[in-house]
């Protein structure tokens, strides 16, 4: 029987690589194949609200989830359920909030990667981007009010939001407060349909790092290896008081912005290059290649998965769906102040 | 003597000394204690819990969200309200979503250094309260006394909800009283600052003062107008509006907010649908100019509500 798979049995960052390495391979086999259910789902009717897939950015997104420990924070974006099922976030998390039902973290009121839970570490994004960066900041401004030690955050960002007032504004201000903050941007080549042509003149978009005063690493996001080496490396340094870590991984968007758009505008010679390379496939590739896993190991990982997957979707299609009667519609925790 | 702008510093410092949660953050709040001074000494009182910010509006909130899901008590200073607008994403979008959506609060407190003063100009004397008011999942105060300014910004520190603290800078040095309050009516409350019979100002922070100016004015002429202090706009106490109507018949709700919609629109809209049988006349309202705020004194003084304008519009609602 294969270990399962929990965060809270991650291997330790001074693991073998091998072992982390097919944790790392399993989370983003669990994020790709539950987003292809998602995707499924949505496209059957069950899902009402928009759909966005992390497909292509699996690799650096469980590296991000994997960083993290116990008592750290997670403000993920729109690509990051792998992170989020690596940090510990439940499969059912995932699939009550896309259906909106009653039980979900977000019981009907929000929706899809807007899910969070603050008390439990992983903030609740917003759709503005760059909003999370002086959030997550703020987490970690408490921490030190609070004299709470070795936490740190970490979280994520596409190309595009980099241009942000808030991306720019929350990131020197950790830099100021030498924060213990994780930085990722995955630059995944568009923002939505817009090119990284339109969106920025500097080579690389690591070399931000110099301007805020900060340390920039940058990783080759199709390879889980280095994602997971990188991150390591940016989270050891961030948690050993070298603040604000900003690192930058190169992948292509292997799908639409959301599963409304056909990503038609995407160029194909692209896909043809080495960033347009499918990280979970290489992932695959390598755990043969070094015999770090068997064929049969790795089917075996394929079928359970599934059949968990399926499990939870079956469990959330029986969850009763929110009911306006029923509805608190109080946005105060203070009742007594709220207009209603 | 205390002023306005020291009872604001008295509860920031009482609520520093009374809660290790609360910090505060902003321009210049550190050594150099505010723009306006407001935190006066409270960096070297309290060292290491008064800190300046880079000049970031949306970090500056986006950060006091954070830190207060993680546990902590905020109590972030724009340093002119005008300002808050470059944060308005964080307020209206972050912060004020977050107990809907997750079940979980947000304890900031966000104060506005508010409404105009003479030669302030466009970007430095706005009233905003309308504008936060609009939004799901905000408190929003108006104090106009100094006993409000202390005893509502305590309050607003121990509210559990984002609150949106709008003091206003012509109160800062003009505004005096004898003794801090000891207790005080809740945030939510209105209460009715001058009693009289024949008609209702409802007013809010400064133009508080200009209104009870006018009902002075006014008593020389036999006329007995009643005056109310909203205190907060969000929750606005309506009952307390409607009572007093219903003793005059008469209502005029001044504020020093541009006039297109807010806080006097929302005063008519309610007495016009719960209590429309009770007024005797039209109900009127008085705002500023629908312009930005105008620099020169002389364009100001008439840009804005005054105890003179405001008794003419009076005697209008009067005479009717």
């Amino acid at each position: 029987m294969p270990v399962p798979l929990e965060a809270s049995a991650n291997p330790p960052t001074n693991a073998p690589l091998m072992d982390r390495f097919r944790t790392g391979y399993r989370w983003m086999l669990l994020a790709r194949m539950t987003e292809e259910k998602i995707a499924s789902l949505y496209r059957t009717g069950k899902i009402v609200g928009g759909v966005f897939l992390g497909k292509g950015q699996e690799a650096l997104s469980t590296a991000v989830g994997m960083s993290l420990r116990k008592g750290d924070y997670l403000a993920p974006l729109i690509r990051d359920q792998a992170a989020r099922m690596a940090f510990g976030e439940p499969l059912l998390d995932t699939l009550r909030t896309y259906m909106g039902v009653r039980s979900g973290p977000m019981r009907g009121r929000d929706g899809n990667i807007h899910r969070g839970r603050p008390s439990e570490g992983v903030l609740a994004m917003i759709s503005h981007l760059g909003a999370m960066v002086p959030a997550l900041a703020g987490v970690l401004m408490a921490h030190r009010f609070q004299g709470i030690q070795n936490t740190i955050g970490a979280t994520c960002i596409g190309d595009g939001g980099t241009s942000t007032g808030a991306f720019h504004e929350g990131l020197n201000l950790a830099a100021v407060e030498r924060l213990p903050m994780v930085v990722v941007v995955a630059n995944n080549q568009y923002a939505y349909s817009t090119p990284n042509t339109r969106q920025f003149v500097c080579n690389d978009l690591v070399d931000k790092a110099l301007g805020y005063g900060i340390d920039g690493h940058s990783a080759d996001g199709t390879c889980l290896q280095s994602c997971l080496e990188v991150l390591q490396l940016a989270a050891d340094r961030a948690r050993s008081g070298h603040g604000p870590q900003l690192v930058v991984a190169s992948l292509l968007r292997l799908t639409g912005h959301g599963e409304h758009d056909d990503g038609s505008y995407i160029d194909p010679l692209l896909r043809k290059t080495p960033v347009g390379r499918d990280c979970l496939k290489l992932a695959e590739e390598k755990l043969l290649a070094n015999s770090w896993a068997t064929p049969a190991e790795i089917a075996l990982w394929h079928s359970e998965t599934q059949q968990q997957i399926e499990d939870s979707v079956a469990v959330t299609l029986r969850e009763p769906l929110p009911d306006p009667a029923h509805e608190d519609w109080c946005a105060l925790s203070n009742r007594h102040l709220a207009e209603g | 003597m205390i002023t306005y702008l020291e009872a604001i510093r008295a509860a920031q410092a009482k609520a520093l000394r009374d809660d290790p949660r609360v910090y505060i953050y902003g321009q210049d709040v550190g050594a150099f204690g505010g723009a306006f001074k407001a935190t006066k000494n409270l960096a070297s009182e309290f060292p290491g819990r008064v800190l300046d910010s880079p000049l970031s509006e949306d970090a500056i909130i986006g950060s006091a969200i954070g830190a207060a899901l993680a546990g902590m008590r905020p109590i972030v200073e724009m340093q002119f309200a005008d300002f808050s607008t470059v944060g308005f994403n964080q307020i209206v979008n972050h912060a004020a979503t977050l107990f809907w959506r997750t079940g979980h609060s947000c304890p900031v407190t966000i104060r506005l250094p508010s409404g105009g003063t003479a030669g302030a100009g466009p970007f430095h004397s706005q009233s905003l309260e309308a504008l936060y008011a609009h939004y799901p999942g905000l408190v929003v105060l108006t104090p106009a006394t100094v006993e409000d300014a202390y005893a509502m910004l305590l309050e607003a520190v121990a509210i559990d909800d984002p609150v949106i603290f709008c003091e206003h800078k012509y109160l800062y040095y003009h505004l005096k009283a004898a003794e801090l309050p000891s207790e005080a009516m809740p945030v939510g409350k209105a209460r009715v600052a001058r009693h009289g019979r024949d008609a209702t100002i409802v007013s809010y922070s400064a133009m508080l003062h200009e209104a009870l100016a006018a009902a002075e004015e006014l008593a020389t002429e036999g006329w007995e107008v009643e005056v109310v202090d909203l205190r907060s706009v969000k929750p606005l106490d309506t009952d307390t509006v409607l009572a007093s109507v219903a003793r005059t018949g008469r209502l005029l709700a001044v504020g020093e907010s541009f006039p297109w919609g807010g806080v006097t629109s929302e005063v008519l809209a309610r007495v016009a649908a719960e209590g429309f049988d009770l007024l005797d006349a039209p109900p009127r309202r008085l705002n500023a100019r629908d312009t930005p705020v105008p620099y020169h004194p002389n364009l100001w003084g008439t840009h804005r509500p005054t105890a003179v304008t405001i008794a003419g519009e009076a005697r209008s609602l009067l005479n009717f």
